[in-house]
C-alpha cells in the first residue's frame, strides 16, 4: 500500500473512506470484492485500496468488470470511474451497462472535471465554465448522467456527495446489495481545478430525497427528480439519495462447463460431414 | 496437374447461392472426392453478383484453378460474368424458362448446353422458386453421373432440424433435376469424374475450424461484435454455446459488446477473472482494440485475438480478401512488447493454431493474435475428421498461485513468468500503469527496469516455443516460393499439382510469424538458388518482416492486391521469367 497522493482537501478521500465504511460494515473481505478502476484521479485509489484491484484504461472499467462479473459471479464487482472516463471515453459502456443489467455497481466520482491532466471542462462541467481547454466558458450543456442512466434502463440510479460520510455510505451499500446495475454518481469537488464547485457551494444546494419522503419506485418520478440538476442556466437545488430502483431481471451466465464435453464436440463435428 | 472437375454456381444475391454451394461442398466431399472452394458476394444482402465455386477432384488438391468445367447460370448476369473462364466442351446449366438468359455469347460447338425448366421444377406442387438451387444441384449431380442418394442425404442432413416437410420438399427438387437430366440428356459429360477416393473429410470454412478448435481448447468466454470476415465464427460460437441436449448447461459464454473496444475488455475482465477469453474482429475493429491489446499485454493477462484481414485501409473492400495488415499487428498498440502473431494457412492449421494460442496465450500471460483473413475465414476446404475429432493439444494453463504464503502479482522471476492467481484467491492487484512486484504503481527507475526486464524474460523464453517452417514439393527446387498464411493453398497447388517447365518449385510457408524462425530461415536461404515472395498485398509487408529478422532481402516478388485470392495460374505465369 501507498500513501494516497490527493491533493489534500480532495473529495476523493471521503468516498475513500465510504467504500472503507461500506466494505466494513457489509463484512467484505479484500478477496471478495474486485474494484475496476478507470484512469483518473479516483484511480489512484489502486494503490491505497481496501479491496482487490483492476487498474484498467480510460472509460473501460464497465466492460472489463461486465467479463469478470460473467467469469467469477460470486465476487462484488464495483466499476469505479471519473465523470470524464464514464461520461466521455465511455459514455457507451453505461448505456449498455444500464440496458443489460448485469449485476455491478457502479461508483462515479464526479467532480466537473478533467483534474489529473490538470484541468479541462469534463462532461458534467457546468455552461460557461472556464477551464483551459474553455477559456472563454464552457460552450456545451452539462451532461445529466442519472437522466441518461435511468432512460438506458438502469435498475439502481442514485446521487451521493463525498461531503456528507454517512449517507454516502448507506447509498454505496444499498447499490452494491442492489441486484442488477447500480449507479451512484457522486460529487466530488476537486480543490484544484474547480473552484465553482466547492464543498460549501454543494452544501448550499444538496437536499436528501429521502427526508422529503421521496419514493424511488416510478421512473417517470426518478427522471423528473434528475432533471432538477443540472439545468443550465439556473442555480438549483441538488436532489441526493436512490432516485430509482426497480428488481429487474439480471442476466445470468451461470453454468458454464467447460470441462471436456467429448459428445458434444462428436455431435458438433457432424455438423460438418 | 491433378485431374479435377470446376463447378461455379451464379445468381443474384439472396437466392441461396450460398446454401447451394454448402450443400454441394458436402455432398462432393461425401462422394470421396478433395475439394477446394470459394465464395465470392458483393457487402450487399439482397442484389448484386454471388457465387460460390467448387473444383473437385480424387487427388489431392489446395486451391481453385481458374477454368470452370460446369457452369450453373441462375441469371444472365452469371454467363455475361463467366464465359471467358469457361474450359472447351464445358457444361452450361441455366433455367429455359427464363427469357431473359441468352446464350448467344456462347459458341455453340464449344459446350454442352443443359436447358433445364428450373423455376417450374421448383414450383411444381406448390414449392418455393427459392428451391431453384436445389433442382440445381440435383440437375448437376445428374451431369456428373454421381449416386443420387449422397446429394439427397446431404440436403436432408442439413435440413434435418427444419423439420420433415422441409426436408421432403428440398430433396424431391433435387431428385426432379436429377431426373430431368437423365430423361433428357442421357449422354455421357466430356468432363468425366475418375472415381473418388479421398479418406472421411470435414467440410468446413476457416471460421467454423477456429471454433471447433477453441472449443477443444476449452473456451470459456468469446466476445465479438459483428464484422465480415470473422461472422461465420461469431454465428459457430453463438450456436454452441449451449450443450445442446441441455438448455441451461453452457460450454462457454458467447456474450455480443456493444462496440469491439467492449468486446475486448470484457473479453480481458473474463480472462482475468480464469476463463480462456476469445475477441475476434477485423482491421476496423481490431484498430479499436488495439489500447486494450497493450493492457493485456501490460497486466500480463491472457487473451486471444481472431484477426480476420480484408484490403484496407478503412472500409476498404469488406467481402474480398488480402494481407494488408501484417505490420500494423507486429507493431500494434503503445511500447515494447512481443506481438505474438501467428498465421494458419488452412481449415487444419487454423483449428491446431487457435489451440496453440491459447496455450501460449496462458502459458506467457500475453495477448496472442491469430492472422487469417477473408479467403481462409469464409472459404470452404476439407479437414481431417479424425483430425477434428481427436487432435487436441493438452491444455496448457501456466503457472498459477497455490494460494500459499505471500502473493505478488508480478513476482519477479528467472524466467519472466509471475504465477497468476484469480481474483477471489486472495487479494492482490493488476495494473496496466508501470508497476512494481506487487502491482502498485511506479515510476522508479530500478522497478521499471525490473518489470521491463522480466517481461522482456518471458517473451525470450517463449521464442522456443517456434516450430520450424514448413517446406512443400520438391526438397532440391530451383525456385522456393515464399509465403505466409492462407497463401499456403495456392502455393501448394502450384509446386506439387503444376509444372514450370525445366525448374523444380517448392513452398516454404511461414505460420509462425512472431515470434520468428529466423535461424531456420536463415539456413534454408543459405541453401536455396532462387527465393520469390509471394503475398496478397502491395508493399511485401512479410519480405520486409524477413529482412528485419534475418538481413536477408528478397527483390523477387509475385503480389496481387485486387482483393482476389491468388490462382495458381498466375503464379507459374509470372514464374515464367525466371523458367
Amino acid at each position: 500500500m501507498l500513501n494516497p497522493t490527493w491533493c489534500p482537501g480532495c473529495g476523493n478521500f471521503g468516498i475513500w473512506q465510504a467504500l472503507k465504511n461500506v466494505t466494513a460494515n457489509l463484512s467484505l473481505k479484500p478477496e471478495e470484492v474486485v474494484a475496476v478502476f478507470d484512469i483518473g484521479c479516483n484511480s489512484n485509489m489502486t494503490n491505497w485500496s481496501p479491496v482487490t484491484v483492476f487498474e484498467s484504461l480510460h472509460g473501460r472499467t464497465l466492460p472489463v468488470a461486465a467479463g469478470l462479473k460473467i467469469a467469477q459471479p460470486t465476487l462484488t464487482v464495483l466499476a469505479v470511474a471519473g465523470d470524464g472516463g464514464c461520461y466521455g471515453e465511455g459514455g457507451n459502456h453505461l448505456l449498455h451497462a444500464a440496458k443489460r443489467n448485469l449485476d455491478l455497481t457502479l461508483f462515479v466520482h464526479d467532480n466537473q472535471i478533467y483534474a489529473l491532466t490538470a484541468g479541462q471542462t469534463s462532461p458534467t462541467s457546468g455552461h460557461g465554465f472556464k477551464t483551459k481547454s474553455t477559456p472563454q466558458g464552457a460552450i456545451d450543456l452539462s451532461f445529466n448522467p442519472l437522466a441518461v442512466a435511468l432512460s438506458a434502463g438502469a435498475s439502481f440510479v442514485a446521487r451521493g456527495f463525498a461531503g456528507d460520510l454517512p449517507h454516502l455510505t448507506s447509498l454505496m451499500a444499498a447499490a452494491i446489495n442492489h441486484k442488477g446495475f447500480a449507479m451512484v454518481d457522486i460529487l466530488q469537488p476537486c480543490v484544484t481545478f474547480n473552484p465553482l464547485n466547492t464543498f460549501d457551494w454543494f452544501r448550499q444546494r444538496v437536499y436528501d430525497l429521502d427526508k422529503e419522503g421521496y419514493k424511488p419506485d416510478n421512473k417517470l418520478a426518478a427522471l423528473e427528480k434528475a432533471m432538477e440538476w443540472p439545468k443550465n442556466g439556473e442555480d438549483n437545488k441538488i436532489p441526493l439519495g436512490i432516485f430509482y430502483k426497480e428488481e429487474r431481471e439480471v442476466p445470468s451466465y451461470l453454468g458454464i462447463d467447460n470441462s471436456k464435453n467429448k459428445s458434444n464436440l462428436e455431435e458438433i463435428t457432424s455438423e460438418f460431414l | 496437374m491433378a485431374n479435377s472437375l470446376t463447378w461455379r454456381i451464379g445468381g443474384e444475391a439472396g437466392f441461396g447461392i450460398m446454401a447451394a454451394g454448402a450443400i454441394f461442398s458436402k455432398a462432393l466431399t461425401r462422394a470421396k472426392f478433395y475439394i477446394a472452394s470459394a465464395v465470392d458476394y458483393p457487402s450487399l444482402i439482397r442484389g448484386g453478383h454471388n457465387t460460390f465455386v467448387i473444383r473437385a477432384s480424387n487427388e489431392p488438391i489446395y486451391s481453385l484453378v481458374k477454368p470452370v468445367d460446369l457452369l450453373v447460370a441462375l441469371n444472365q448476369e452469371t454467363i455475361t460474368l463467366h464465359k471467358d473462364e469457361l474450359s472447351s466442351g464445358a457444361g452450361v446449366i441455366y433455367d429455359s424458362g427464363d427469357k431473359s438468359i441468352d446464350t448467344g455469347v456462347l459458341p455453340k460447338d464449344n459446350f454442352k448446353f443443359y436447358p433445364v425448366p428450373l423455376l417450374e421444377i421448383a414450383t411444381k406442387d406448390g414449392g418455393h422458386k427459392l428451391m431453384m438451387n436445389n433442382v440445381a444441384l440435383g440437375v448437376s449431380w445428374a451431369v456428373l453421373n454421381l449416386p443420387l442418394e449422397i446429394l439427397t442425404q446431404v440436403i436432408a442432413d442439413v435440413f434435418a432440424k427444419k423439420g420433415e416437410e422441409i426436408v421432403a420438399e428440398n430433396t424431391r427438387a433435387a431428385k426432379a433435376g436429377y431426373d430431368y437430366v437423365k430423361t433428357n440428356f442421357p449422354e455421357e459429360f466430356s468432363h468425366k469424374m475418375e472415381k473418388g477416393n479421398a479418406p472421411p473429410q470435414l467440410v468446413v470454412t476457416g471460421n467454423e475450424a477456429m471454433g471447433l478448435g477453441a472449443l477443444k481448447a476449452g473456451l470459456g468466454f468469446a466476445a465479438l461484435y459483428p464484422m465480415t470476415p470473422i461472422n461465420g465464427l461469431l454465428h459457430f460460437l453463438a450456436s454452441h454455446e449451449f450443450i445442446s441436449a441441455e438448455k441451461n448447461k453452457r460450454q462457454f459464454v458467447y456474450y455480443q459488446p456493444e462496440d469491439e473496444i467492449a468486446g475486448i475488455n470484457s473479453a480481458i475482465g473474463a480472462s482475468y477473472g480464469g476463463l480462456r477469453s476469445l475477441v475476434a474482429t477485423s482491421g476496423g475493429g481490431f484498430s479499436l482494440m488495439v489500447e486494450a491489446l497493450g493492457m493485456a499485454a501490460m497486466t500480463e493477462i491472457p487473451l486471444v485475438v481472431v484477426m480476420g484481414t480484408r484490403p484496407g485501409p478503412s472500409s476498404g473492400l469488406p467481402t474480398w480478401t488480402g494481407q494488408g495488415d501484417l505490420k500494423f499487428m507486429l507493431s500494434a498498440s503503445q511500447g515494447d512488447f512481443t506481438r505474438v502473431v501467428l498465421a494458419p494457412g488452412d481449415p487444419e492449421e487454423a483449428f491446431e493454431m487457435i489451440q496453440t494460442a491459447f496455450n501460449l496465450s496462458d502459458k506467457y500471460q500475453t495477448p496472442v493474435i491469430v492472422l487469417v483473413d477473408k479467403l481462409l475465414c469464409e472459404n470452404t476446404g476439407t479437414m481431417d475428421r479424425l483430425l477434428s475429432s481427436k487432435f487436441q493439444l493438452p491444455i496448457e494453463r501456466g503457472k498459477l498461485y497455490t494460494g500459499n504464503g505471500e502473493y505478488k502479482r508480478y513476482e519477479v522471476t528467472e524466467d519472466g513468468i509471475s504465477p497468476r492467481a484469480l481474483p477471489g484467491q486472495t487479494y492482490f492487484i493488476t495494473n496496466s500503469y508501470e508497476h512494481n512486484e506487487a502491482g502498485l504503481s511506479t515510476e522508479e527507475a530500478k522497478d521499471i527496469e525490473s518489470m521491463v526486464e522480466k517481461r522482456a524474460r518471458k517473451y525470450e523464453l517463449l521464442t522456443q516455443e517456434v516450430a520450424a517452417p514448413q517446406i512443400y514439393g520438391d526438397k532440391e527446387a530451383d525456385i522456393t516460393l515464399v509465403g505466409w498464411g492462407s497463401t499456403k493453398g495456392v502455393a501448394r497447388e502450384v509446386v506439387e499439382n503444376m509444372k514450370l517447365p525445366g525448374k523444380k518449385l517448392n513452398y516454404l510457408h511461414l505460420n509462425w510469424i512472431n515470434p520468428f524462425p529466423k535461424e531456420a530461415l536463415v539456413k534454408i536461404f543459405s541453401q536455396v538458388k532462387k527465393i520469390v515472395d509471394i503475398e496478397a498485398n502491395s508493399t511485401a509487408q512479410m519480405a520486409g518482416w524477413i529482412r528485419e529478422q534475418t538481413g536477408i532481402e528478397i527483390k523477387d516478388r509475385i503480389l496481387k492486391y485486387d482483393g482476389r485470392p491468388f490462382y495458381p495460374e498466375e503464379i507459374i505465369e509470372a514464374l515464367k521469367k525466371y523458367a
